[in-house]
């Protein structure tokens, strides 16, 4: 992406990296295209077998090679399909969230939601937010470099 | 020069006898036949020399100089290591890095000159610090360490940061701690990583250049060793001195007033970083035999001796780390003391985790304190 000519803030292109599951995120995320919702193109979704999966160096790792935003989505409580895989995901993004605030980051930068396969006009919505989000905050200071 | 060549010359391999005592006293081999310095060397000295980077192996050496303390001929396995793994690097080949490489990452993000973190929101407001001064206490990595292990490991690693300060504030210092210090890099050098290691360098240097210190104490032995020992050769400006908080406190220990301790029997593990790097083995034995009542009982492998804590640079932690953290933990058992005194946050760091099994038995347990925190909590207050 052309992105580094494009810093002024009207012009922004934010890069988001979002981690969804297999089961009930990644799905939500077919769903929104197969029902045809119309939502911001400005992310990249990477699909993993459990929320629970995603490590703290996921997050830091995307962040260190350019990302402006982090979603962690997976499926709701009593629905993960290895049972305890979102309460899993929690802690660790407890975790990533203490790093990212020493680090200096904001916090909004990160987002955990729970999104299932249903809900395809969800999927759209948050991404919506948080690109709007992540554009009030602008670039990432070390996606700057 | 090739990298090897290199190597060879840097570490001085080319003296070696092929004696093998490096083999016969280096703890991972004990547990891994498979791994012999000796044999790396011989290899790259004598055969398929360009193979050596292709030797998983060399990412499981602890970087401890055993083998340097014992080579009759002076090699330094742990600089020819090193050498080896930032070509290994530059090829692409990497670790195994612990913790999902968490730590690695946290200190690459750290060597953007434009980050702005917020490290030092732990310092209670009763202690007290400066801007601007001669003395520098200089942190580390402790803040993240706290991110990191506190929730999953009995650790608390910034009671050492408080300690630390408490310790200063009671000698009528106010240290300087810098708002945006960066981790000093010791372990991205160690993998092999020079390219991030002189980026914090360098920010650490002007940092430290502006606060106008001409002291800095640290509580960390890596820290010490790299600020000590490779700061200087990577900028000429950089002259100030450095201690360990042990040395430090040792200079001065007229000035403390001290109640009875917690603990009266405590054994002492020495980190390579502070022992065999840079000779410093009686300074934290004063500091600690100094508190009354405190008795000192070394465990069978002391000073030079000393085994490792098992882990380095936060890489290739596996079975033989744990066979070496339970060995350790046994002899700091056996010496019927109550505490074991570490001076690294990271000996600390390892040996609670080897710990944190439940099925590790009662003989591989004792209760593990920082040096630091030990010394504060002995101090009297109000002197
Ligand atoms: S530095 Fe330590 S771990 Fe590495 S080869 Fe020497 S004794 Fe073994
Ligand atoms: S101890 Fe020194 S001389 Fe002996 S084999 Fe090892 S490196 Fe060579």
């Amino acid at each position: 992406m052309a992105d580094k000519k494009q810093s002024s803030n009207d012009k922004f292109i934010p890069k988001i990296v979002v981690f969804a599951c297999n089961w009930c995120s990644y799905a939500g995320a077919d769903s929104a295209g197969i029902n045809r919702i119309q939502y911001s193109p400005y992310f990249r979704i990477i699909r993993v077998m459990c929320s629970g999966r995603v490590h703290p160096n996921f997050v830091l790792k995307a962040f260190l090679d350019g990302a402006d935003g982090v979603i962690v989505s997976g499926c709701h409580f009593g629905d993960c399909h290895y049972i305890f895989g979102n309460y899993r995901a929690v802690d660790n993004f407890e975790k990533t969230k203490a790093l990212i605030h020493t680090l200096g980051l904001e916090e909004e930068r990160i987002r955990l939601e729970w999104i299932s396969a249903a809900e395809g006009v969800r999927f759209g919505q948050v991404i919506n937010e948080f690109v709007d989000q992540i554009k009030k905050l602008g670039r990432s200071p070390i996606a700057e470099n | 020069m090739n990298y090897i060549d290199v190597a060879i010359k840097n570490s001085k391999a080319y003296f070696c006898l092929d004696c093998g005592k490096c083999t016969a006293n280096c703890p991972i081999s004990q547990y891994n036949e498979e791994f012999s310095p000796r044999k790396i060397i011989n290899q790259a000295v004598l055969y398929n020399q360009n193979q050596v980077i292709n030797n998983e192996l060399i990412w499981s050496c602890l970087t401890c100089q055993m083998c340097s303390e014992r080579c009759p001929s002076d090699v330094s396995f742990s600089q020819f290591i090193i050498d080896v793994r930032k070509e290994a690097l530059n090829k692409g080949k990497l670790p195994q890095c612990s913790h999902g490489g968490v730590i690695q990452t946290v200190m690459k993000m750290m060597a953007n000159p434009n980050l702005k973190q917020k490290r030092t929101e732990w310092i209670p407001k009763k202690l007290k610090t400066s801007k601007k001064g001669d003395v520098l206490y200089f942190v580390g990595c402790l803040p993240y360490y706290d991110n990191i292990f506190s929730k999953d490991i009995d650790v608390e690693p910034l009671e050492i940061g408080k300690s630390t300060i408490e310790i200063l504030n009671y000698l009528g210092i106010e240290p300087v701690i810098l708002e945006d210090e960066r981790c000093c890099g010791a372990d991205l050098l160690t993998i092999g990583d020079k390219e991030n290691f002189e980026k914090l360098a360098k920010i650490n240097i002007s940092l430290i250049k502006e606060s106008g210190a001409s002291t800095i104490v640290t509580a960390c032995a890596e820290c010490y060793n790299i600020l000590k020992n490779i700061y200087p050769s990577l900028s000429k400006e950089f002259k100030v001195k450095v201690w360990h908080i042990s040395q430090f406190i040792n200079e001065k220990l007229d000035s403390f007033k001290f109640k009875s301790p917690s603990d009266k029997k405590v054994t002492y593990q020495d980190p390579c970083r502070l022992g065999r790097y840079n000779g410093v083995y009686d300074e934290p034995r004063n500091v600690l035999t100094a508190i009354p009542d405190v008795e000192l009982v070394e465990m069978v492998k002391n000073r030079n001796n000393a085994l490792c804590c098992g882990t380095n640079s936060w890489i290739n932690c596996d079975a033989n780390s744990k066979q070496i953290q339970v060995r350790r933990l046994k002899q700091a058992v056996n010496t019927d003391g109550s505490v074991l005194i570490t001076a690294c946050p990271k000996c600390e760091i390892h040996f609670k985790c080897a710990m944190n099994d439940e099925n590790l038995d009662k003989n591989s347990r004792i209760n593990i304190k920082d040096l630091t925190v030990f010394f504060a909590s002995s101090l009297k207050s109000g002197a």
